[in-house]
């Protein structure tokens, strides 16, 4: 009797563990899969261009990721990264015309950080939004999604900025480097990731931030009656995100040596599918970085494979969806058995 | 008197078990038609549980009922409907979103054809039931619209559609003013009047002596008392609700009460429409001292609370810790200054209910835990456990979610979570609502022990009992003023007349 039940209960253990690490075991498959499938897809050359593409929708994803948390969500980031693209190739192609009879230029360097603080200020936008004046954040972040692609087309009147190589004589030679450059080996891209990816998990699990943007996802009432920052919190949130997307917006106009308004759109939908995909409870609270990354190199690996293939990518349309929705019914199905196990062991405990 | 009045249900011999409690015991319940039968207990005495019994929503584990001398077993509330049984819950189940007809009528509504609502009939209907109900509201207003007390009466419109001979009332005068409280008396005589049964729950005695004329007593899923109202005055209903011997939360020594360690001046809080929730309110505890606070459900006991955690920006009036005078606007700044806040609704306010224990433990506290916004993991988890078990949480491990916990352990979850920012002051909103005795006693230890060790505390309550044998002091709240004020060897009796509202007063104020 006593030996069937804890049998049972072992059971129902390992297929929680299964089902926790359930992106992870879907990427195993994925790669099986085309490795066997898809002849090349395992060497190293396909890999880098695998995760070079994988790279930019991860970095949206990471930003998306506590946004989710918090139980919000934010449409803009694919208009920021068109936003940011438009302002790279302005700042490189034309610098900034002071009206006074000459033109300042940017370097490298400092065009990054305009750029980026450009990204940052449409969150802190999101932010007042939705913290001052109360917007939804959904509605907030699909108003700043018009504003952005609008800007970004007003910008050049809808061409593209191109030939973005840069120059010595301004201190953009080094431009390009961004996009195609390596550093041992590895994209730039790469290194980027890699770096925001530890420190989105850093703040996620060993500073206090982190714990709060945790604590507004599961509570908001109880989180601020706790003392927690409410306002402050959200606003990092959205401030991070437009932060990865402006990032995401300089490599990509320095990978196509060219910016065009279009850059970007519907990014933010694949970022939210890699969030979802990873674990990220679109009720907040829950999600990890590390979850999200996987997610996205999952979608990654799936469209790549599939065009290595041959196969249609309306069809990788489809296929894309179906991923997505077997990830959330699996979700629903792990919460339910968690909740039932954790029962079991308080019963067990209680008598 | 009986035959004006004929039986119109009788539970004989009913028990019913939930798992770990009896919350009836053997009840015997005549309830007799065209008459007000008032109801009265303690939170838990297994008020409810009888309503939900006769409305069937719950169904009894024992004993019978009886409708006209034939037995009838409720499955579901629909079948008790069928048997024009109406119930008025406390909560409204209300769409403020739709109009009065459409409240009144929802998921029954009239079709034509079986295809399409008739809403003219529907609000025909509609009119018709608020002209018998002497109600001046148009039925196509929306809800939302309507002051809570003719919300009631919609509800009470809702009840009587479905045809109802039986109507019980469960506390519905909680969220009304004194005017509303009026329509609403109006109303219950009129159904009287049409022979309507009706079975009032309510905690305010007055009322129930006013309005009653048939009197049960609960204490303990037990009937204590059961009689016409005739004789009946409010320290009879006292002594049968809480009998002789009161359950005792001993004190270990006498308390040593040191300087005023939290102090209110003249707040005041103003209502929605006029009045004040907290009507100037000043009060002072000192260190090591349990001040309990006791009031009814409304009497502005939780809202002074939130008011001096920085909850509302409209309070004014001024309070003090240890004397200096508080400036901090938001929570986090009265966390920091020694406040602490444990919250009624433990689910709603208190915790994050799918974070691990430890996280919840030192979510008000993790400052201690950091260097600049470095978290010490390591750290965390030691204080963690240190308050697992200095406040004795029974839990496998502190990893786990604190929505495995039972109710009494995550009640000390959440006051664990208040120490950690070693407060100066307590403030305990119900501290022991959801939680069965057994975890109430442990709780009300450990208020005890802290309060021994010098910290003020400050808690709120409905419960009689618990406020009589807990506090070193008593201040008793009215409509947002304070009534009263006692040390603990004064009687219940004093205390529950000083925590009814008086209504006359208030017609003149």
């Amino acid at each position: 009797m006593t030996n069937s039940q804890s049998n049972g209960l072992n059971r129902a253990d390992l297929l929680l563990l299964l089902l926790r690490l359930r992106t992870f075991v879907a990427l195993i498959l994925v790669l099986a899969y085309f490795s066997y499938a898809a002849p090349n897809f395992l060497s190293t050359a396909n890999a880098v261009i695998v995760s070079k593409h994988v790279a930019l929708n991860a970095l949206l994803a990471i930003g998306m990721t506590f946004v989710i948390i918090t139980g919000g969500i934010d449409l803009s980031v694919g208009s920021i990264v068109g936003l940011c693209a438009m302002v790279t190739g302005w700042l490189v192609l034309n610098g900034i015309d002071t009206g006074l009879g000459y033109t300042v230029w940017f370097n490298t360097v400092e065009i990054v950080g305009i750029v980026t603080l450009v990204g940052v200020l449409v969150g802190v936008a999101n932010g007042v939004l939705i913290t001052r004046l109360g917007v939804a954040p959904f509605i907030a972040t699909l108003g700043t999604l018009y504003i952005a692609r609008g800007a970004a087309l007003l910008s050049s009147d809808g061409r593209t900025f191109p030939n973005l190589t840069g120059s010595v004589e301004y201190g953009t030679a080094s431009f390009p480097f961004i996009g195609m450059g390596t550093i041992l080996g590895l994209p730039v891209i790469i290194w980027i990731l890699i770096g925001l990816g530890l420190l989105a998990q850093y703040i996620s699990r060993r500073t206090t931030l982190g714990r709060h943007i945790y604590a507004v996802g599961g509570n908001e009432r109880g989180a601020a009656l706790s003392g927690v920052k409410v306002a402050r919190i959200k606003m990092f949130v959205y401030m991070f995100s437009g932060f990865c997307a402006a990032i995401v917006g300089i490599v990509v106009a320095s990978q196509l040596q060219a910016s065009h308004p279009a850059t970007g759109e519907t990014f933010e939908l694949n970022a939210i599918a890699a969030a979802v995909l990873g674990g990220t409870s679109m009720s907040g609270g829950r999600g990890r970085i590390g979850g999200t990354i996987i997610g996205a190199f999952v979608i990654g690996i799936l469209s790549d494979g599939l065009i290595m293939m041959g196969v249609s990518s309306f069809w990788q349309t489809v296929i894309k969806g179906v991923v997505i929705i077997a990830a959330v019914v699996i979700d629903q199905a792990q919460s339910k058995l968690q909740s039932r196990v954790a029962l079991q062991q308080e019963a067990a405990a209680g008598k | 008197m009986s035959d004006a009045h004929p039986i119109g249900l009788t539970i004989r011999g009913g028990v019913k078990v939930y798992p770990g409690t009896r919350a009836l015991k053997g009840v015997d319940f005549d309830l007799r038609m065209g008459a007000v039968n008032v109801l009265v207990g303690e939170n838990g005495a297994g008020k409810s549980t009888l309503m939900k019994v006769i409305a069937g929503v719950e169904s009894l584990t024992e004993g019978r009922i009886e409708m006209g001398g034939q037995e009838v077993s409720f499955r579901s509330k629909a079948d008790a409907v069928a048997k024009g049984i109406g119930i008025v819950f406390q909560e409204l189940n209300l769409f403020p979103n739709l109009t009065v007809a459409e409240n009144i009528f929802i998921a029954r509504e009239p079709l034509r054809y079986g295809i399409d609502i008739d809403a003219a009939a529907q609000s025909e209907a509609a009119r018709k039931l608020m002209a018998r109900l002497e109600q001046d509201i148009d039925a196509d207003t929306p809800l939302g619209n309507l002051r809570i007390g003719q919300q009631q009466v919609v509800e009470i419109a809702k009840a009587l559609a479905q045809d109802a001979r039986i109507l019980i009332l469960d506390e519905p005068t909680s969220a009304l003013s004194a005017a509303e409280v009026e329509v609403l008396f109006r109303v219950i005589a009129d159904l009287k009047a049409q022979g309507v049964g009706i079975v009032y729950i309510s905690h305010r005695l007055d009322e129930l002596i006013r309005i009653g004329d048939y009197i049960t007593v609960l204490r303990d899923g037990e009937i204590t008392g059961a009689q016409s109202m005739q004789g009946v005055d409010i320290p009879w209903i006292v002594k049968a609700m809480i009998g002789e011997g009161s359950k005792e939360f001993p004190r270990v020594e006498a308390p040593v009460f040191g300087d005023d360690v939290f102090s209110a001046k003249e707040i005041t809080l103003p209502r929605l429409g006029g009045g004040y929730t907290v009507d100037h309110v000043s009060l002072a505890v000192r260190s090591g001292e349990i001040l309990g606070v006791y009031g009814l459900m409304g009497a502005g006991r939780t809202e002074f609370l939130e008011c001096a955690m920085g909850l509302h920006p409209m309070a004014r009036g001024q309070f003090s810790i240890e004397g200096k005078p508080l400036t901090e606007r938001d929570v986090t700044g009265r966390i920091a200054r020694g406040l602490a806040l444990i919250p009624e609704d433990r689910k709603r306010d208190g915790l994050v209910q799918i974070m691990a224990i430890r996280e919840n433990l030192t979510l008000s506290a993790l400052n201690r835990f950091a260097r600049l916004f470095h978290l010490n993991l390591r750290a965390e988890a030691k204080g963690a456990v240190e308050f697992v078990k200095r406040l004795t949480i029974k839990v496998a491990s502190a990893e786990n979610p604190v929505s495995s916990l039972s109710g009494g352990n995550q009640q000390k979850v959440v006051i664990g979570k208040a120490l950690m920012t070693e407060p100066k002051i307590l403030l305990m909103d119900e501290p022991s609502r959801g939680i069965d005795i057994g975890a109430k006693a442990e709780v009300f230890r450990t208020m005890r022990k802290l309060a021994a060790s010098g910290l003020g505390i400050l808690f709120v309550t409905s419960d009689i009992e618990e406020v009589m044998a807990l506090s070193d002091r008593i201040i008793v709240m009215a409509n947002g003023r304070i009534t009263g004020e006692f040390l603990p060897n004064a009687g219940a009796a004093a205390v529950i007349s000083a925590a009814t509202p008086n209504k006359s007063k208030d017609a003149a104020a």
